[in-house]
């Protein structure tokens, strides 16, 4: 079976958030691993536009056929961007989750955290 | 191989076998006044869609269905966490015992000594067995339980002066998900306690949690990963040093009865669900009944009534100026207590010890049998489950713990626990209780360790099981998205 996938260029928290940068905004999702685990995603609960997050906060949760967990913010911001299409369409977490299946994108308010992680930490906290 | 095969006809509903006019039973000739229902209830239903059978096509019906349903009493039933436990069919004859099934709930309390006696015989047997000084048998089911010593823990530090500061709740992340809820539910904010690589409680992150805002932590002993907490004296004294107080999830207490009593670990409060540990019908036969326990200092906060002795006689004592008040109606699930009071006088104390020895035993056979297929997720002893990982079938064959479950309903069982708890990866819980016999273990473990080979030789056995019973894989997301319970016929 194929290793889940963990692109480069990506940072990744070790409760198996990512995200990408581009400029100062932070797009944010679940890990392909994280989406492996939790199985068939049913729903999705995320903020509202314009919400001020901390990092390591709570920002929304996620609901599969197995459990529901909790989403951490990687990053401090606000967020300018909340992916209405998980509504109706939840199964893009396990389909696309470094892609369509994206949750939330942050204008990042200040330094980045010092415990992100590269894709080979990440990949070597996965085992 | 022991496979079941069902040669039962499609389930339908019985309004599929209706026919106008047929009837199943004969009423008597009217002999009072005829009255116009259109003229009393204003119009009637006419299309109020009724099935019409004879009593012979009701019968047939009802009992095939029952045919394809699946209890303790057509297969083994290894639901971790669940306690599927035989109930023995006395504690029904009981039960059903005019004295008993005939009471009113509103009967003058002088006029039900017998049942007060089986109340308090009740209380002061599971006094006895948990090491408390008092118990309640009146929450309604387990999580009733759980909310009740979190609203006793409430009503003490109301009552020394703590109650504004004392706010949080710890939980370890193995608990099961109604103690989030019923710390929630008491207005209590909670914060996870992880588990150590030992799978046990870590210390270190307690002490670290520990402050004069925690009221309380929810520990369940053996805990849900099926092991005995070894530190559980040291845990209990560290809340008590930060004054909080410590409640023990009874869930798993089939594991402890007459062995050992969380009363004298150092709890101050526990739960009981008498519907697994003292043999009382689960779910559909129930309700349930979540006694609790609890040491002295939080016996001035019971619910009422509080049945007591004074001096030879037995009340029903509703005069007691600290209580929380009531949680249920009347007395509780009364026919539940006399079930369980059935249940523990056949045993008695001789033999009590029987319970835990015996699923403990069991437990620890399945894992020891299994540990090459599935390893256990702790490398030590289980108390009465073994909680087993399939990780190495998903990393290397796509199978995962679901599927396995599932082709365990083509051998012709009911699957484990899976997915919980939620620490261990892959995760089955298998609880066999003491009432299986060693041979329904032995076949049991060759039907998984034959899955498992499966598993590595043509996985799409699993992957498309269950194939052999009427009802096959259920979609389980779609499910949850659209929810349908409604009969459109």
């Amino acid at each position: 079976m194929p290793m889940s996938a963990i692109p480069e260029g990506l940072k990744y928290t070790k409760s198996h958030e990512w995200i990408q940068l581009d400029g100062d905004v932070a797009t944010v999702g679940i890990t392909d691993q994280a989406q492996s685990e939790l199985g068939d995603v049913v729903y999705v609960d995320l903020p509202s536009v314009g919400k001020t997050l901390s990092a390591g906060e709570t920002f929304g949760s996620i609901e599969s056929v197995k459990a529901v967990s909790d989403l951490y913010a990687p990053v401090a911001g606000e967020v300018i961007e909340v992916n209405g299409n998980l509504d109706s369409s939840s199964d893009l977490v396990n389909s696309d989750p470094y892609g369509a299946g994206f949750m939330i994108k942050i204008r990042v308010n200040g330094d980045l955290p010092g415990d992100l992680l590269s894709a080979a930490e990440y990949s070597a906290h996965v085992g | 191989m022991n496979r079941r095969t069902q040669t039962v006809p499609e389930p339908s509903l019985i309004y599929s076998k209706s026919k106008a006019g047929r009837i199943g039973c004969n009423v008597p000739t009217c002999d009072t006044p005829e009255v116009d229902l259109a003229s009393v209830v204003g119009e009637t239903r006419s299309e109020l869609k009724l099935p019409e059978v004879s009593e012979l096509d009701l019968l047939r019906h009802f009992t095939n269905l029952s045919h394809i349903n699946y209890g303790i009493e057509t297969g083994f039933y290894p639901l971790g966490s669940c306690t599927m436990k035989y109930n023995p069919k006395i504690n029904e004859k009981a039960a059903g015992l005019a004295g008993f099934a005939q009471l009113h709930p509103l009967q003058p309390v002088e006029t039900i000594p017998g049942a007060l006696e089986i109340l308090h015989g009740v209380q002061s047997m599971l006094c006895e067995i948990t090491g408390f000084d008092a118990i309640t048998l009146q929450p309604l089911a387990g999580a009733h339980g759980e909310m009740t010593c979190l609203m006793l823990v409430k009503a003490y530090h109301a009552s020394i002066g703590e109650g504004d500061k004392r706010k949080v709740v710890l939980v370890p992340d193995s608990a099961h998900g109604t103690n989030p809820a019923s710390a929630a539910r008491c207005g209590y904010s909670v914060k996870s306690i992880p588990t150590d690589a030992d799978g046990n409680t870590d210390l270190a992150a307690l002490e670290a949690a520990l402050d004069d805002t925690v009221a309380a932590l929810m520990l369940t002993n053996p805990s849900t990963l099926g092991l005995f907490e070894p530190n559980i004296e040291k845990i209990c004294k560290m809340v008590h040093d930060a004054g909080g107080q410590v409640f023990c999830d009874g869930a798993n207490m089939n594991a402890m009865v007459g062995t050992t009593r969380p009363g004298d670990h150092g709890f101050d409060c526990m739960h009981l669900n008498l519907h697994k540990t003292f043999s009382t019908p689960h779910g559909g036969g129930g309700p349930g009944c979540g006694a609790i326990g609890l040491q002295k200092h939080l016996e001035p906060f019971l619910p009422v009534p509080v049945i007591r002795s004074v001096g030879d006689t037995l009340i029903a004592d509703y005069d007691r100026p600290h209580t929380i008040g009531k949680v249920a109606a009347f007395y509780g699930q009364f026919l539940m207590e006399v079930r369980a009071y059935t249940y523990l006088r056949a045993y008695g104390r001789e033999r009590i010890a029987d319970i835990s020895r015996y699923s403990v035993l069991n437990a620890n056979y399945v894992r020891e049998r299994l540990k090459e297929v599935l390893p256990p997720a702790h490398d030590r002893p289980c108390m009465h489950e073994c909680i087993l990982t399939a990780e190495k079938y998903k990393k290397e064959h796509g199978v995962r713990a679901l599927d396995i479950s599932k082709r365990l309903i083509d051998y012709g069982y009911h699957p484990p626990t899976n997915y919980f708890p939620l620490i261990v990866p892959e995760c089955l819980m298998i609880e066999p209780t003491e009432t299986e016999s060693k041979d329904t273990l032995d076949d049991f473990c060759d039907a998984l360790i034959a899955i498992c080979h499966e598993a590595v030789e043509n996985s799409d056995l699993l992957h498309d099981a269950p194939s052999t019973r009427i009802v096959g894989r259920l979609d389980e997301t779609l499910a949850v998205k659209q929810l349908d319970v409604r009969w459109n016929g």
